[in-house]
């Protein structure tokens, strides 16, 4: 079964005892699209991503990955999702191509097919040279490159990226985004890239703005700049954000 | 996702654990050392001050050394099995976990593959024990190196059920010095490992009973029967049902919906 929208989140709410950290969050992100879920620290964007990923269970709302209810069919949803969270995810102490291989293997690929598939990643980010060192020799900008060459390994239709350029150099923070727009574009993969950084968005995006746990807006960029009639981004982030409050 | 997929899976995991244990081979050598001294000091010490009377499965006096023996290859499991949670924690602590939780294959099966993963290692160091322990004249028939084996699985796979138990409920890695000392001495001490049950008898009825319910015991009563070619059938018994219902309470730990891990984010 397959659907064009490769994520769709409808009316999902989440709290943690009584406090509150989601409540009625409504978008969708279709194949192909760079979509940037922008918000500051604190505004639920983790939440949102441990909801997508089934590290939590979502009682209120609906989660849809290529139209399938993530409760109802986990498994086939995980499968077609390539994930970097926020915190470092690798073993630091085996090698690159060892914590390709140990990805490769829970999503029960044969182990040629992972040696085929992590050998083009790796030259994909240009770590080729690298690939038999242990991750703890790697910088920061590295290891982020091999995260992303990892979560690509079984070929997912949709990315999630939780604050994937968090500290960061420059250069590292532009490949990454180069990198995910390129895969958006040639190869039609969707990606959901929440960060709190505004310059990132970028001409073209599609922009979901989370703010205290509320989406305050969603559309192309150009477009959130007519509708708050501001001049740059950061300008208009900051009158969504505050529009409600003042109200 | 096709069986195949789940032995390329299973594959995976035991991949990683050996390559993290060749990683750490001061984990292997303080394994072994640790119920060599025991061997080495304790049991010498105590080889005059304890009698062993003639106890199943011994047919003879035996000497307190050989008597321990399966008490010592037990606590290799036991500290194997606490090492499987303290891999866990650490693994949650360095963000690897997610990387585990995210596999499209079901969390029960990922926390069995694990849990299999780490009882080999444990059952290897196991043997390794039994090799060195032949310069104290620790020999069994030949035969019970190989019918000891189901012994050692059986009770690697309850101690690392515990262990994956144990890991589902410490929040940090600090808290692992707790393991130490409400899990690992109480289970040790607290059983037929050092002394005979009939010893303990006499001295405290309390103790026994407790003694008795201490699946640890089971476990170093069905390796020191094993040792010999028989079964100890209540011990045997007492090793699937722990196993059970420890690897359950884990699985549930360990689900979103119901377990720890979203109180612990709410914390």
């Amino acid at each position: 079964m397959t659907d064009v929208t490769a994520l769709s989140i409808e009316g999902l709410g989440h709290a943690f005892g009584s406090r509150r950290v989601l409540s009625d969050v409504s978008f969708s992100v279709a194949a192909g699209d760079f979509t940037v879920l922008l918000g500051l620290n604190g505004a639920g964007k983790t939440t949102l991503f441990s909801l997508a990923t089934r590290l939590y269970v979502q009682r209120e709302g609906v989660i849809r990955i290529f139209g399938m209810d993530i409760r109802e069919r986990a498994s086939e949803c995980l499968r077609r999702m390539g994930v970097v969270f926020q915190q470092p995810t690798l073993d630091l102490d085996l090698t690159v191509e060892q914590n390709l291989f140990y990805h490769g293997s829970l999503h029960g690929l044969a182990h040629r097919d992972a040696a085929q598939r992590s050998a083009a990643e790796i030259e994909r980010v240009g770590l080729t040279d690298q690939r038999r060192d242990k991750v703890r020799q790697l910088s920061g900008g590295q290891r982020r490159r091999v995260e992303i060459a990892r979560c690509l390994l079984h070929r997912p239709r949709l990315l999630l990226l939780d604050e994937p350029t968090v500290g960061l150099d420059i250069a590292s923070r532009q490949f990454m985004l180069d990198h995910t727009r390129r895969l958006c574009r040639e190869e039609g993969i969707a990606a959901l890239w929440a960060t709190h950084l505004i310059d990132e968005v970028g001409e073209g995006a599609r922009v979901v703005v989370l703010h205290k746990g509320e989406v305050r807006a969603v559309g192309a960029a150009a477009q959130l700049l007519g509708q708050t009639r501001t001049p740059s981004m950061r300008a208009a982030f900051e009158t969504l954000v505050q529009e409600r409050e003042a109200a | 996702m096709r069986p195949i997929h789940y032995l390329r899976c299973f594959a995976g995991i035991t991949t990683r654990e050996w390559l993290r244990f060749l990683n750490q081979r001061g984990r292997f050598f303080s394994a072994l050392v640790r119920p060599l001294v025991w061997l080495a000091i304790f049991a010498t010490g105590f080889h005059f001050v304890l009698g062993v009377s003639i106890i199943p499965p011994y047919e003879t006096y035996i000497p307190y050394e050989v008597y321990i023996a399966p008490g010592l290859i037990a606590m290799i499991l036991l500290f194997n099995g606490m090492l499987i949670s303290l891999s866990m924690v650490y693994d949650r602590e360095m963000g690897s976990m997610r990387i585990l939780m995210v596999s499209p294959l079901p969390r029960w099966f990922l926390l069995t593959a694990k849990l299999l993963a780490g009882c080999v290692l444990s059952v290897l160091q196991a043997y390794a024990f039994l090799a060195i322990a032949l310069l104290w004249d620790i020999a069994p028939p030949w035969y019970g190196y190989i019918t000891v084996l189901p012994a050692l699985v059986l009770s690697g796979l309850m101690m690392g059920a515990l262990g994956l138990l144990l890991s589902s409920a410490i929040r940090q890695l600090e808290n692992f010095a707790s393991v130490m000392n409400f899990v690992i001495f109480p289970m040790f001490f607290a059983s037929s490992a050092l002394y005979p049950l009939w010893h303990v008898k006499e001295a405290s009825l309390l103790l026994y009973y407790v003694c008795e319910a201490n699946p640890f015991t089971h476990a170093v009563e069905l390796i020191r029967f094993a040792l010999y070619a028989q079964l100890e059938p209540v011990s045997a018994v007492v090793l699937v049902a722990s196993t059970a219902v420890f690897l359950t309470l884990a699985v549930y730990g360990y689900d979103p919906a119901k377990g720890l891990m979203q109180r612990r984010a709410a914390e």
